[in-house]
């Protein structure tokens, strides 16, 4: 039943203006691929030529080894979930879940059997009779839900489906659609800005931006190992220090602007006086006892229950955010006070200055 | 032709339909027009300015574009400010019996001007009631309705309606705080009309204007009937066609041709003038304030008054059809339903003949219309932009010149269909299907497309979408626009009246041969059944959307 995805050198433009330039990914059979990207980067446009919706300019897309270039949207078998829902407003519950099921050639007994057991999964048997202006939000998600997957299609496109829901019911709603993934097997193509939504449901993830994919892999390793700034920064947030490639040998050492100077071993060959950039989660700072690492001066604190935000204004003015765990902070430091800092050097990731590429060995951007 | 990546499916067949239906019923008219206008009848295929130089040469054509100017322009100076301060006044104060009110002002506003006119003879004419009560009773000599004075009253309460309906309708979108915060900066009554209100208005109000404009400028019944001496042009394109000398298709032309381009001029002066339209932020709708004392009195006497004299014709025709004529035309004793025996026998055909062209154009517009503003919606495209043009363009072409169009166009040659019923049918589509399209086209757009897409990824091929999900989506306002359709199109009488033989005649040209031979009761009691039809149908409209507004 699911198939895989293969996207071919694919080109989409609008008049004069292209969004896609040339882009190929293979999307496996039967995982949860994120498209994760800020507004306007593509992932939408490229969800919508999966679907049919938009017309593809140059390359091929592919279900299994079928070309579906010029298969028209509704000989496609897709099931798609939109961001506004799309529930259909002259229709109950029932009817809307019932309508792609009514074109297939079933019959009465097993629609039904179908429409009842899509309705229990997804929680909505009691409202089955209800018009859609009669239902909250993360209802008609759900109608939206069992209306895309009830047809059984081989592949499942979500386009931003939890945007228009309060930040509770979005956490129930992204277990609810990561588990009934799961259960049916299915292909599923998910587009999302949102990079902590992204992290807990994907198997796999393509962040995107100015209409390619710049790193495409497994959550853990997006967010441990990103591929290079761009995505450093939209996974999280990381302070960019420049730096310089002081020493090589056994281990490359580093000079940072701040004052520190890092050895790393993960680092592919480097020649000294390599400018880089070093890009430092606020988690990846290490409090260091007084004389020891960088000297800084804390700005702002901000104590937030299980971790302390610290501002930290380093040599060079170079200001840092920085995150203390609670539990294992030596101490609470107050703005104004000195304190010294040093860097986890397994954690944190280095970068070329000019590429914006990572240097850290073995991370491929797998485009 | 298509660009790679744009598919053929349904709404390119739709599209290709609606080009050649607008092809042949619109462009293909329009431009035999053009071309007949720079003929004479004298050297036809040649190419001549002769009747441009005998329309402009010639006084008695002159004295009709001069007059059809002045009348149209004082009737649309004068409904603007009758009809400004009426919306003002209404959505200002609270006045008594506003529902009715605009009830009966829309029904005045869609009754056929040329049963106004006609019933205003019958009270003001020289042997109207109304006049010989002052000249019999009074010894006064009331001056006369014909010509200018009646083609201005008719004009000015047939279409003050649609400057109230606008000015309403604007003034309702003027956030309550603006005029506050007038009032706050010392601007108060008429200067804060003055400064802050009005301005604001001013765009609507002249795309009404020009509405009304056009409206007057087209109108051929009115002055046709209480005109007498005072000729404006539609009537004399008629009377050139149809002229005892011989009919001059060509020069007929060449005046349609001149009054189209002054339709145009009109539309494209009041499009650059009311490009500017402001956009406001609404929080706090205004509400009718409560008045007392003698501004109280005059608002109401104003609203009032008004009401009555625009609903007045229409009444007054009503009660007449109950009245005993003998000959027809002369007042006996007494009451009855004689004038409706005497309709149903002498206008039955007639009668029943409004129905089925009306049912068959509606039809029509509404499947043709619904998909059409689908495509003007849905599929922006450079055949969707001109279809778009193609519906907008019957609004400055007046009746009487649209059916001499399709009397050129399909008289003769290589498809002849003058006579028929069809090109009756085909005028009323092409001229009322407008209505349909606004209406269908506005609903559409707050319609989320992602329903028809989530349709097509369902299996649903584009044409089944459209019919399973789009169009009942749709209902409500396809259903609003198809009655205003509906309503324009029983009571069309300008083109119909170019069009239709002894075969196909319908109600309103069967009440204007009945006026014209004097026969006044079966014209009444015909004029009464067309009025009943219209109000019924208005009422419906009412009840389907709810409130007693038409959007303009």
């Amino acid at each position: 039943m699911a198939v895989a995805i293969h996207v071919n050198h694919v080109k989409k433009q609008y008049e004069d203006n292209v969004v896609i330039h040339n882009l190929s990914v293979d999307i496996q059979k039967g995982e949860l691929f994120t498209l994760l990207g800020p507004s306007g980067c593509g992932k939408t446009t490229l969800l919508r030529m999966i679907a049919g919706f938009n017309s593809i300019e140059a390359g091929t897309i592919a279900f299994d080894d079928k070309v579906i270039n010029n298969i028209p949207v509704h000989k496609r078998n897709f099931g798609m979930v939109f961001q506004s829902y799309a529930i259909f407003p002259n229709m109950t519950v029932y009817r809307n879940v019932e309508y792609g099921l009514k074109n297939k050639k079933l019959s009465k007994e097993e629609i039904q059997k179908r429409v009842e057991e899509v309705l229990e999964i997804v929680q909505l048997t009691e409202y089955k009779d209800r018009y859609p202006d009669k239902l909250s939000g993360g209802q008609q998600q759900r109608v939206a839900l069992a209306r895309a997957v009830v047809v059984r299609p081989q592949v499942l496109l979500m386009d931003e489906p939890l945007s228009n829901l309060d930040a509770k019911l979005r956490l129930e709603m992204r277990t609810v659609i990561s588990q009934l993934q799961k259960d049916l097997g299915i292909t599923t193509v998910y587009v999302t800005h949102d990079q902590e939504e992204a992290l807990a449901i994907s198997d796999r993830i393509a962040v995107m931006n100015k209409g390619d994919i710049y790193h495409c892999d497994t959550p853990e390793r997006i967010y441990s190992r990103p591929y290079n700034t761009f995505v450093a920064n939209f996974i999280g947030s990381s302070s960019m220090i420049d730096g310089v490639v002081s020493s090589v040998g056994e281990t490359t050492k580093i000079r940072m602007e701040t004052g520190l100077e890092i050895e790393m071993n993960n680092l592919v060959p480097l020649e000294a006086g390599r400018e880089v950039l070093v890009a430092v989660r606020p988690e990846e700072f290490v409090i260091v006892e007084e004389g020891q690492g960088m000297k800084g001066t804390v700005k702002l604190k901000q104590f937030l229950g299980k971790c302390i935000q610290y501002e930290v204004c380093f040599d060079n003015g170079i200001v840092c955010e920085v995150s203390s765990d609670t539990n294992s902070a030596p101490r609470i430091y107050e703005a104004g006070e000195t304190i010294y800092m040093s860097v986890n050097t397994k954690r944190i990731n280095v970068f070329d200055k000019t590429a914006n590429t990572t240097l850290i060995e073995g991370v491929y951007s797998n485009v | 032709m298509f660009k790679k990546g744009v598919r053929v499916d349904f709404w390119s067949f739709i599209t290709l339909i609606s080009l050649i239906f607008f092809g042949m019923f619109l462009v293909y008219p329009v431009s035999r027009l053009v071309i007949n206008a720079f003929q004479t009848q004298e050297a036809a295929g040649v190419f001549s300015l002769d009747n441009f130089v005998k329309f402009f040469s010639r006084a008695y054509y002159r004295k009709s574009i001069w007059q059809s100017v002045v009348v149209t322009f004082s009737a649309t100076a004068l409904v603007i400010v009758i009809g400004v301060a009426l919306g003002y006044i209404t959505t200002t104060f609270q006045i008594k019996g506003i529902k009715l009110i605009n009830i009966l002002i829309i029904i005045s506003m869609f009754s056929p001007p040329f049963i106004g006119a006609y019933s205003w003879i019958l009270m003001l004419g020289r042997a109207g009631v109304i006049t010989k009560f002052f000249n019999n009773v009074l010894g006064i000599q009331l001056p006369s309705i014909y010509g200018f004075r009646g083609i201005l009253l008719v004009f000015t309460l047939k279409l003050f309606p649609y400057i109230y309906m606008y000015t309403k309708g604007a003034l309702k979108k003027v956030d309550k705080s603006l005029g506050e915060a007038a009032e706050s900066l010392g601007y108060y009554g008429l200067k804060k009309v003055l400064k802050v209100s009005l301005p604001l208005i001013t765009p609507t109000i002249l795309a009404g204007g020009s509405i009304v404009f056009l409206r007057a400028f087209a109108d051929y019944g009115t002055p046709r009937l209480i005109g007498e001496g005072y000729t404006v042009m539609p009537v004399l394109v008629y009377n050139e066609w149809l002229s005892e000398t011989g009919s001059n298709a060509y020069f007929a032309s060449t005046i349609a041709f001149i009054m189209i381009m002054v339709a145009i001029v009109v539309f494209a002066l009041q499009n650059f003038f009311s490009r500017k339209n402001y956009n406001m932020n609404m929080l706090n709708p205004p509400t009718p304030k409560k008045i007392t004392g003698i501004g109280a009195f005059f608002a109401h006497f104003y609203v009032y008054a008004l009401t009555f004299l625009s609903v007045l014709p229409t009444i007054y025709i009503t009660v007449i059809s109950f009245r005993n004529f003998t000959n027809g035309s002369i007042f006996a004793e007494g009451y009855s339903f004689a004038n409706y025996a005497a309709a149903l026998e002498k206008a039955g055909a007639s009668i029943a003949n409004t129905f089925k062209f009306g049912i068959a154009a509606i039809i029509v517009m509404v499947l043709l219309g619904t998909m059409f503003a689908y495509i003007t919606v849905r599929r922006r495209n450079v055949f969707s932009r001109f279809l778009d043009a193609c519906v907008q363009l019957p609004y400055v072409i007046p009746g009487t010149i649209f059916g001499l169009m399709l009397l050129i166009s399909y008289n003769s040659g290589f498809l002849v269909l003058t006579g028929g019923s069809t090109l009756i049918i085909i005028a009323y589509i092409v001229r009322r299907m407008p209505y349909t399209v606004r209406s269908s086209a506005a609903i559409l757009r707050q319609i989320n497309p992602s329903i028809e897409e989530a349709s097509l990824s369902l299996g649903y091929a584009p044409m089944a979408t459209f019919f399973k999900v789009t169009m009942p989506a749709m209902v409500s306002g396809i259903v609003s626009g198809a009655i205003l359709s509906w309503i324009t199109t029983i009571q069309e009488l300008s083109s119909t009246l170019m069009l239709y033989t002894s075969k196909t005649s319908t109600m309103s040209t069967a009440i204007f041969s009945e006026v014209n031979r004097a026969a006044y009761g079966t014209a009444s009691a015909l004029s009464t059944i067309l009025t009943v039809t219209m109000v019924a149908s208005l009422l419906l409209f009412f009840k389907l959307t709810g409130n007693a507004d038409i959007d303009m």
